[in-house]
């Protein structure tokens, strides 16, 4: 894969989000969830960065923080916009906010809560348009009837409700939805989770040519690696609220560099009765991010823990060009992608 | 136990729900059968009654669906005290739904493990006392014996700490923790069949593996069938012998594993295997996915089902006649008028 040297679109240094555990009477915070905690990556103009991991382990409060669809404890998420002026999202007012909103548009898991049961399609896509006052009227219907052909479905369906529509067809929907005010970057939390194989399929290459179309920037979030290894030009790791390893999707999935990755990979059920079962299970659970162990978070469960993984947490390294990595024995173990 | 001993034959089973709407076939004609200690895959995508064949099975179909045609045999082996076995068929489809004989059956002989271990738990009994109930009702012993019974069948299926969980409540649990609290009790009474409707699609990659795992070594102890119900062609891969594929209520294809993987046939399974991404696969790579939509149940086209999304559609003969199963080798079924004289 060649190395992609356009422009920065996104650069997340250090975020954060505590949720606070809060107990009795007063409310008062006896700790913290922490959900993300000091997540840096960037993206490039029209990348796809993956972002994987177990549920609990930040991945979607990651995505919400660089919307702010909820407010980040500290960090920054720098953003360079169309005018090539580079702003930190977690500090705009609140005017500015909505201006930028209308470049980073989101699409949502669930395509059957994420769309307004009592609002037609046209009401549905046409919200975007018309809050912005882009278009209204005929304009605003042959609009959203692009939108829908885009999007592969029939413009005659503009007047219908959600519910006359299967998942897949839903799905598009929401896409139509995120497209309608020509964004620049789209936060994908688990676009395909809930979609039947056949149908996902379809969600899938219409994300891709969307991409090619319009010259989209995607965060993809999920955890469903053979999906995320489709459309991914590079992939971030995470674990328990922290980023444990990325690299390009090549790279990260022949050549792992952190044991988490490398069990992750083993883990996935292969459609091939012929493959060579060496599955690594992992023992026991996902740490618990309001009470992590000490050291590594993924100590307790690594296969090639040493004493110093106990103590010390290690850093995110760019162990090999373009390749971060947070182990301590990143350099010495030689371990197995899909490929082995 | 002889492998090729049958376990239970189910034949042209039909189960509709009749709703307002109109009536949806759930299951419309399925055939298959599993051996006793076999692994059998069922596999499709959502809404192509893959569950209702395993509710069918217990007899367990919630209202308004009935099953209102077909044959479910269920062979039953007995060891007499010369060591003979002798074997007794039983066909569920005639048994009271809440008869003695289906519950002497169901739970006993044959068990079910369900997708959702939070929704499928009782939240106001502790584990323990779940896995009790099925001890006591199936088997003759106190509460204590049946204590130590469930404590040990905790231990089986990897349960940390068994003695401190069984008094836990669902709630304490995680998933993982919780899917082998009911896998636990679904083997509670050594069942000889035990159906998995998707028993790991609610968890995360990591426990999944640790539960395929468990689930591929009690069956090798125990030598129970399972009926793997999922639509994860992965899953299928790892733990089945032989796959039954369906689609809109029928099996369109049946092989073993390898057969199904390397050689399908029917348009739908080509197009199914062709439509998943692989780990290891180049993102260059086009999926290639099945036009247009699953079709309303309540209005299936005539014909074959999958015929407005096939590939190799014939008109005049697909969307015309009822398909029938074809024989394309010895163990190798096919719902396809492409292996037909039509075909030719």
């Amino acid at each position: 894969m060649t190395e992609n040297t356009n422009h920065m679109l996104l650069r997340v240094n250090n975020l954060v989000k505590h949720f606070p555990i809060r107990r009795g009477m007063l409310k008062t915070t006896i700790g913290a969830v922490r959900a993300v905690d000091g997540v840096s990556f960037h993206i490039r103009e029209r990348e796809t960065l993956g972002l994987v991991g177990e549920s609990g382990c930040g991945k979607t409060t990651t995505g919400r923080c660089i919307m702010r669809a909820i407010e980040p404890t500290s960090g920054e998420v720098l953003y360079t916009s169309a005018n090539g002026e580079t702003v930190n999202i977690p500090e705009l007012e609140k005017h500015d906010m909505k201006d930028l909103r209308r470049e980073i548009q989101m699409i949502f898991q669930d395509p059957y809560s994420s769309l307004n049961p009592r609002m037609t399609l046209l009401q549905i896509v046409g919200e975007p348009l018309s809050v912005n006052k882009v278009a209204r009227g005929t304009e605003l219907e042959e609009r959203v009837a692009d939108l829908l052909r885009v999007v592969g479905l029939r413009p005659e369906y503009m007047r219908r409700y959600p519910h006359a529509f299967s998942g897949g067809q839903r799905q598009r929907i929401g896409i139509a939805r995120a497209l309608a005010l020509n964004p620049r970057f789209i936060v994908a939390d688990e676009p395909v989770s809930a979609l039947d194989v056949s149908i996902q399929a379809q969600v899938l290459n219409l994300l891709q040519d969307l991409q090619q179309e319009f010259g989209l920037t995607y965060l993809f979030v999920a955890h469903d690696l053979s999906v995320v290894e489709h459309i991914s030009d590079r992939v971030a790791v995470m674990y328990v609220g922290k980023l444990v390893e990325m690299a390009s999707t090549e790279n990260l999935y022949y050549h792992p560099l952190h044991p988490y990755t490398e069990a992750l990979m083993s883990s996935v059920p292969k459609p091939d009765p012929r493959a060579v079962k060496r599955r690594i299970v992992l023992e026991g659970e996902v740490a618990n991010p309001a009470n992590p162990p000490s050291g590594c978070y993924f100590h307790p469960r690594c296969r090639y823990c040493i004493d110093l993984c106990k103590v010390e947490e290690p850093e995110l390294l760019e162990t090999e060009p373009q390749h971060w990595v947070k182990c301590h024995r990143a350099q010495e173990l030689s371990l197995r992608g899909v490929a082995g | 136990m002889n492998q090729d001993q049958m376990l239970l034959e189910v034949r042209n089973l039909k189960t509709y729900f009749f709703l307002e709407e109109g009536t949806v076939h759930a299951i419309d004609g399925a055939d298959f059968d599993i051996k006793r200690g076999e692994a059998l895959g069922v596999v499709g995508e959502s809404g192509c009654g893959k569950s209702v064949t395993g509710q069918s099975v217990l007899r367990i179909v919630p209202n308004p669906g009935e099953i209102v045609e077909g044959e479910i045999i269920y062979y039953r082996y007995s060891e007499r005290s010369d060591g003979t076995e002798v074997q007794e068929a039983v066909n569920l489809t005639e048994l009271h739904p809440r008869g003695d004989e289906i519950r002497a059956i169901r739970g006993g002989e044959i068990s079910m493990v369900f997708q959702e271990p939070m929704t499928s738990l009782s939240p106001v009994h502790t584990i323990g006392q779940q896995i009790m109930e099925a001890i006591i009702l199936h088997q003759e012993v106190d509460d204590d014996e049946a204590r130590r019974r469930a404590i040990d069948m905790l231990r089986r299926v990897g349960m940390p700490q068994p003695e401190i969980t069984v008094d836990n409540y669902p709630h304490q649990l995680s998933g993982g923790m919780r899917q082998r609290g009911m896998i636990a009790m679904a083997l509670s009474c050594s069942p000889s069949l035990l159906i998995a409707d998707e028993p790991t699609t609610a968890l995360d990659v990591t426990t999944e593996a640790q539960i395929l795992q468990l689930m591929r070594d009690l069956q090798q102890d125990l030598g129970m069938a399972i009926m793997f119900i999922t639509h994860d062609l992965g899953v299928i891969a790892e733990m089945t012998k032989r796959v039954a594929v369906m689609y809109m209520g029928k099996v369109v294809e049946m092989a073993d594993v390898d057969t199904l993987f390397y050689d399908p046939k029917h348009p739908y399974t080509r197009a199914l295997l062709n439509s998943i991404p692989r780990l290891g696969q180049k993102k260059s790579e086009r999926l290639e996915s099945i036009k247009g939509v699953v079709p309303d149940p309540y209005n299936l086209p005539p014909g074959c089902p999958f015929h407005p999304r096939c590939a190799s559609f014939m008109p005049g003969v697909c969307n015309v006649q009822d398909v029938p199963n074809y024989t394309v080798e010895e163990g190798h079924k096919v719902r396809c008028f492409l292996y037909s004289e039509y075909g030719e």
